[in-house]
């Protein structure tokens, strides 16, 4: 028998106290983990805030829900939350508490303290693990590589084992009617290392949906031709559609958009109910981080680009005049009902 | 100032890998070419060796065919090369162990790597080589700034939420993301130099005791197919097609 430790850490980046959607999903992987080993699942929310945000993780099923903050926490540094992982392991062990397998969310934070964590304990780690299966009493985990084109089977031995999770590969639980303790944890050591500073977080203040969270996303490439041509009228489509705005790296290079709204293999992979991709080709390394979109629709007036491969509907056009009469027909639908 | 760069051999960033029957990955024909990733972290040492003065090693694990990306690296201007050799597959934690022993031995003030390996995708080894030497480190790297008495280096780091700016005091890992800079090409002279530089070669037993390989990898499958798309012929099409399917 197994116990499962579900890691949700930094608070901070997150909105208010509120755990994202994203983050969440590792309830998905964490509860099928508990199910196959018939153990037991507890959560740590590491960072301030935790008190508040535990509220949005009580009912899924876990013993507990431990909340750790400390002075070292309160700016994002690998180095202070690995430590805090490896010290709630280490206190957890030593009461008796042992996890085999400790699992969390992939985000560039959790991607940067958890090999760490890793490193430290000695535990083996798997990142980005998209699937889950079993065989006998192994479990093994599919992780997607080559830029998505293939996936692998591996398997970590070790009485405990690290995994980061793709959050669009796994679905967030449904609630339960009992609710899990809550616990504050108090870790004595000092965290932070002596030669890591936090300086300051440069973001793009948006209006719109966070793109690791939409349902919709409206991606733009080159050939939107800017800031002042294409990439107004993809940015009023997205709004009618309540979409996050998402942009391939030319774009993102261009300075047209933030570098926090390019999708693919630097950036962030999204897999939203509806992903429309406007005047972008498709290269493999943008397909990474959209190919599991449920449905993907294509404008582009580049019959041969590859986005029409992966695209369930495409629509062989020039943008700038298909573009704001998809606009002005959703608007119609909205208003005629 | 002394700047070690890990690197790995990766499989060339525009071949298709196909897998055979067995599950395994056809590389019989496959050209290999230098981590990309790991290209940016050389290019940003030989950078920052032009404005400091500074040696750069390039470090790789791997067997006798790893050597051809260690050239590769002294070909655009490191200075010298280290290759752990064996040629047992090893898990990631395996990996940073050999690494943090060179560089235990080496003593750099600054460690550079790739954000990640384009085969695998991980992006833990570099990480987990700061934790085993107890190191600071900067991930994902846009941009490295080496204070003017080569003490400390600020990092803007390409983050979810953005542009993340922090400092390190050396020695450090960092590890290059795309917009770091643009890798040069190894001129032809650099070609011939390469061949002539110092390229050390210690076996993995004498590098370090790096245990048992725990994370195995069975075997790989092409993911799923998609289902082939529907091409529409207007914007009403379209709109009725989503409406269709809810999605508006």
């Amino acid at each position: 028998m197994q116990n499962t430790l579900a890691v949700i850490a930094p608070l901070t980046t997150g909105r208010g106290n509120a755990v994202s959607k994203a983050a969440l999903s590792v309830l998905g992987i964490a509860c099928r983990a508990v199910e196959a080993s018939d153990g037991e699942l507890d959560i740590v929310l590491l960072g301030p805030g935790g008190e508040t945000a535990a509220a949005d993780v009580v009912s899924f099923g876990a013993r507990s829900v431990y909340t750790v903050d400390h002075d070292d926490l309160k700016e994002y540094t690998a180095e202070a939350y690995a430590r805090a992982l490896e010290e709630f392991l280490r206190l957890s062990n030593s009461e008796g508490r042992s996890y085999g397998f400790v699992c969390t969310a992939t985000s560039s934070a959790t991607r940067e303290f958890l090999p760490r964590v890793a490193a430290a304990l000695d535990f083996p780690m798997a990142s980005d693990v998209v699937g889950m299966s079993t065989d006998g009493d192994d479990v093994l985990f599919t992780r997607a590589v080559f830029v998505g084109n293939l996936h692998a089977t591996v398997r970590l031995n070790g009485p405990t084992v690290l995994v980061t999770c793709r959050p669009s590969a796994f679905d967030i639980p449904e609630p339960v009617s009992e609710s899990s303790r809550v616990a504050p944890v108090e870790l004595k050591s000092s965290l932070a290392h002596a030669r890591k500073r936090f300086m300051k977080l440069e973001s793009t203040p948006s209006s719109r949906p966070d793109l690791s969270e939409a349902d919709v996303v409206v991606s733009v490439g080159r050939g939107t031709k800017g800031p002042d041509q294409g990439i107004p009228l993809a940015a009023q489509l997205a709004d009618v559609m309540g979409a996050a705005l998402g942009a391939t790296r030319a774009v993102v290079d261009a300075g047209w958009l933030p570098n926090e709204l390019q999708v693919g293999q630097t950036g962030k992979i999204v897999a939203p109910q509806l992903y429309v991709a406007l005047g972008l080709s498709g290269a493999i390394q943008h397909l990474a981080g959209m190919r599991s979109s449920k449905t993907v629709v294509a404008i582009n007036k580049d019959v041969e680009a590859p986005i029409f491969e992966v695209a369930d509907l495409g629509l062989v056009a020039d943008l700038f005049e298909a573009v704001p009469a998809l606009t002005q027909a959703i608007e119609a639908r909205q208003s005629g009902g | 100032m002394k700047i070690l760069v890990t690197i790995k051999r990766t499989p060339h960033r525009d071949a298709r890998i196909r897998v055979g029957l067995d599950g395994q990955l056809q590389l019989q024909d496959v050209k290999f070419e230098v981590n990309p990733f790991d290209e940016l972290a050389v290019e940003e040492a030989l950078r920052l060796k032009e404005s400091t003065v500074a040696e750069v090693v390039v470090v790789t694990v791997g067997g006798e065919v790893a050597r051809e990306a260690l050239l590769a690296a002294l070909a655009m201007g490191a200075d010298r090369a280290v290759r752990v050799d064996t040629n047992v597959d090893l898990d990631h934690l395996q990996l940073a162990k050999a690494l943090a022993s060179v560089i235990q031995r080496e003593a750099p003030d600054l460690v550079l790597a790739g954000k990640l390996a384009i085969d695998d995708e991980s992006g833990q080894v570099p990480l987990m080589v700061a934790a085993l030497l107890d190191w600071p480190q900067a991930t994902q790297a846009s941009k490295v700034e080496l204070s003017s008495d080569g003490s400390m280096a600020e990092v803007v780091c390409e983050v979810d939420a953005g542009m993340e700016h922090v400092e390190v005091t050396l020695p450090a890992v960092i590890t290059a993301d795309l917009r770091l800079n643009e890798p040069r090409f190894a001129s032809l002279p650099g070609i011939m130099k390469a061949k002539k530089k110092p390229l050390a070669v210690i076996a993995l037993s004498e590098a370090a005791d790096v245990g048992t390989l725990r994370v195995e990898v069975l075997g790989f499958a092409e993911p799923p197919a998609k289902q082939p798309g529907v091409v529409v012929e207007s914007v009403e099409e379209l709109t009725s097609a989503l409406a269709e399917r809810k999605l508006i």
